[in-house]
């Protein structure tokens, strides 16, 4: 069997794997997104009773393993009640777990605002959440979008785990294949071909350009 | 702090009223029982020696610290405190949104919003907190842009405009909101020698043609002395000597104020 004959046969349901992943990706990121805003205004709240649950929640998640979390929310839940599908375990878990480390990220930008400028917005009588949306915010963007494209392709990477619990994305299928055809080399080469597009030539410079635009924003390019 | 009872200020008293305030950090005591009266357009100059308390002075009216004791009282009314039956309270941050937008300030560091051009920067709060429209708030930013020379540069961003242009922005930004009284903290420190001059001719103009109140903190003597209506020296969180500039600067009176002139004179 030629190379071109493995895509023929093979190629559409690497991609309808592929497909998968994909899914798997954006619920999880939007998913991390909310719960990094979330948890890094929760961490930088005076308050312990926003402050205290985000520490635990933050420290507890990049403390522990991803694919434990994955095994736990997959197979534990379910004796506690709560059955989840692979998918949305996978996403849940990854979102959960990446979303500890972006709260991190959001945390670092919001602090690293000068004070002058909190200042500024309070002295023009901005309320607090004005002074936020407004003025905050928009200046941590060109801070945290770098670290923030790291991340991303770190999930983008990590959703392979999902394979594990049975969700049928790319690595699963690719496995599938390869354990009725043998053809460990093509399988797994052309599964990896598709994780380095996605990641190379559609995420980063999908990432890379919103990082244009918001250092545009600041008037920085 | 039900000892502090309110002090009526009569009709055509003070603007801006310090009542025996105190401020301090720790063990530190920044500003003690001052008091300070500041006249509707009146031009006062603060002067003093670093760590006196000047600039907290300023961020304590702006709200920007809370104070330990006394009373502040801008335009007849407490700021720092509301009435609570016969007596006082610390002012709720409620409270403080109806009144702070009486006061403005512009800092040395200008603390321009970055992602904005200099007319958003101007805009932003008068639509946000005023609650003019945006061709309202527009208007009123070009012509304040205007006062200060920066109309043609309106839709530059803060990183491509020079110091003093920027504090330019930075005044207009403050009187945007129409602040009965504005507080200047050493607003050309930061600036290059050769553009001191443009940003002290846009505060020569708010005095002279349009008689805003102000309390300036600045370590330009001769400045301070060309404007003022009065000059207070700051020691330790008092005013150890007020008076008119010529008063002040030719015939001080107390020690201190002697031997801090004599410093700052000399090293000119
Ligand atoms: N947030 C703070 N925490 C602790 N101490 C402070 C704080 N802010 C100011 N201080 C102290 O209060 C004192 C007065 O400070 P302030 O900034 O009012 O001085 P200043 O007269 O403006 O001096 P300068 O001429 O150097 O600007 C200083 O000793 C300063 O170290
Ligand atoms: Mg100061």
């Amino acid at each position: 069997m030629s190379y071109w004959e493995f895509l023929a046969e093979y190629l559409p349901k690497l991609a309808s794997g592929a497909l998968m992943t994909i899914g798997v990706m954006i619920c999880a990121t939007l998913l991390a997104a909310a719960i990094s805003i979330l948890f890094g205004l929760m961490r930088l709240s005076r308050n312990w009773a926003f402050q205290g649950p985000a520490t635990v929640y933050i420290e507890f998640f990049r403390g522990t393993s991803l694919l434990v979390q994955l095994y736990w929310i997959y197979y534990v839940l379910p004796l506690m009640g709560l059955t989840l599908t692979p998918f949305v375990s996978g996403v849940l878990a990854l979102g959960l777990n990446f979303g500890a480390y972006g709260a991190e990220i959001v945390r670092g930008g919001i602090q690293s605002v000068p004070r002058g400028q909190w200042e500024a917005a309070r002295a023009l009588n901005l309320s607090v959440s004005q002074q936020m949306r407004s003025i905050i915010i928009p200046q941590t963007f060109p801070i945290v979008l770098p670290p923030v494209a790291n991340l991303t392709v770190e999930l983008l990477k990590a959703t392979a785990l999902v394979a594990l619990i049975s969700a049928v994305d790319l690595m699963f299928v690719a496995k599938q294949i390869n354990a009725t055809t043998w053809l460990s080399a093509q399988t797994f080469g052309t599964a990896l071909l598709i994780y380095y597009v996605m990641a190379r030539i559609a995420l980063i410079p999908f990432l890379r350009w919103l990082e244009v635009l918001a250092a545009r924003k600041v008037g920085k390019a | 702090m039900d000892t502090i009872h309110p002090q009526k200020i009569a009709q055509g008293g003070p603007l801006v009223r310090f009542a025996d305030v105190t401020k301090s950090y720790g063990d530190l005591t920044v500003l003690d029982r001052l008091n300070l009266d500041i006249e509707q357009n009146e031009m006062v100059s603060i002067i003093g020696p670093s760590g006196s308390g000047k600039t907290t002075v300023l961020r304590v009216l702006m709200t920007l610290e809370t104070i330990n004791d006394g009373v502040i009282y801008v335009d007849g009314e407490p700021l720092t405190h509301m009435p609570k039956g016969t007596g006082l309270e610390f002012a709720s941050e409620k409270y403080l949104r109806d009144r702070r937008s009486k006061i403005g300030m512009v800092f040395q560091q200008f603390n321009l919003f970055p992602h904005m051009t200099a007319l958003q920067n101007c805009v932003e709060a008068p639509m946000k907190v005023l609650g003019l429209s945006r061709d309202q708030a527009e208007d009123r930013a070009l012509d304040l842009l205007k006062l200060v020379g920066m109309e043609e540069k309106k839709d530059h961003h803060p990183s491509r405009l020079s110091g003093g242009q920027q504090q330019r922005v930075a005044i207009a930004r403050a009187l945007a909101m129409r602040p009965k009284v504005m507080l200047l903290d050493e607003v050309t420190s930061a600036l290059d020698p050769e553009v001191i001059g443009e940003v002290l001719n846009v505060i020569r103009s708010l005095n002279s043609e349009h008689s805003l109140t102000m309390i300036m903190v600045t370590h330009q003597m001769g400045f301070a002395r060309e404007i003022s209506d009065r000059v207070c020296f700051f020691y330790e969180g008092k005013i150890a000597e007020q008076g008119t500039p010529d008063q002040l600067f030719d015939d001080p009176q107390n020690e201190r104020t002697k031997q801090f002139l004599h410093a700052v004179l000399d090293a000119n």
